[in-house]
């Protein structure tokens, strides 16, 4: 354990902020170009990681554990919003017969 | 090798192989809180996401079973676009975040951090009541996915 905290170091803090940019980014990206709700999920998943990763790599950054504390709520949150997320679309599939987003287009008002 | 992975997870034809993708992101995020020393969040994070959060993906994914045709295409302007849109979210960012060029390492001052003790002291003096809160609003997704998962006993009968 010594050496890995001696191997994190040398890493500074921008290299997590690109990190956790650029993987937020590709969750947009796959909000966006999927229609597959489920993918849609998993974008979303990735996108509360990279927000995750970048509160943790912050709180060590300033030697303050309520950034992991955070975390450990927003993982919370995550699975129940997953619980409750595939429920509506085990129903959505029920109703419909696909999971497409564009099925449900007349849900609109 | 993460962003490479959660590229993959976007692009991936196949739903399951998409889903194991993902899996693979996950863990090296693990790795990435390992390294950080955050020894909780790594243990909290394999077990709930890869353990449960997949699993379940994986479930439904095979409980509403569309392996064969997989979803009708987007067309291509449409993709084009959303490329484009997330491409102009990341350019936008990476020049904001330039601006503010906090180039020294990640020092790890406290090497207890995120060890589960004193975690665990952080949790239950300061956010004791959060705490609680979340039980309730994990309690509270329980119940409303079982609610609407399970059909409708007497649909007509009201």
């Amino acid at each position: 354990m010594e050496s890995l905290t001696n191997t994190i170091k040398s890493v500074p803090l921008n290299h997590y902020i690109m990190l956790c940019t650029i993987i937020f980014s590709i969750g947009v990206m796959g909000v966006l170009l999927r229609r597959n709700a489920i993918i849609i999920f998993m974008s979303v998943e990735l996108m509360l990681n990279a927000v995750n990763l970048l509160l943790t790599a912050f709180s060590v950054y300033h030697g303050d554990a309520s950034g992991q504390v955070f975390v450990f709520f927003i993982m919370a949150l995550a699975a129940a919003e997953v619980a409750v997320g595939l429920a509506i679309i085990v129903m959505i599939y029920r109703n419909t017969n696909s999971v497409d987003i564009n099925v449900l287009n007349r849900l609109k008002w | 090798m993460s962003i490479f992975f959660a590229i993959l997870v976007i692009t991936a034809k196949n739903p399951v192989h998409s889903i194991l993708y993902l899996v693979l992101t996950f863990f090296t995020f693990t790795v990435h809180y390992i390294l950080l020393n955050a020894q909780f969040l790594a243990i909290v994070n394999f077990i709930v996401y890869m353990g449960a959060i997949l699993v379940l993906f994986l479930y439904t994914l095979m409980l509403i079973n569309l392996n064969k045709d997989s979803e009708p295409v987007k067309s291509n302007i449409v993709k084009i676009a959303a490329v484009l849109g997330g491409g102009c979210l990341l350019v936008v960012l990476v020049g904001c975040l330039k601006q503010v060029g906090v180039a020294s390492p990640v020092l790890l001052k406290d090497p207890g951090l995120g060890l589960v003790q004193n975690l665990g002291k952080v949790l239950f003096n300061e956010f004791l009541l959060p705490f609680e809160i979340s039980s309730l609003l994990l309690l509270s997704a329980m119940v409303g996915a079982v609610l609407l998962a399970t059909k409708d006993p007497k649909p007509k009968s009201l």
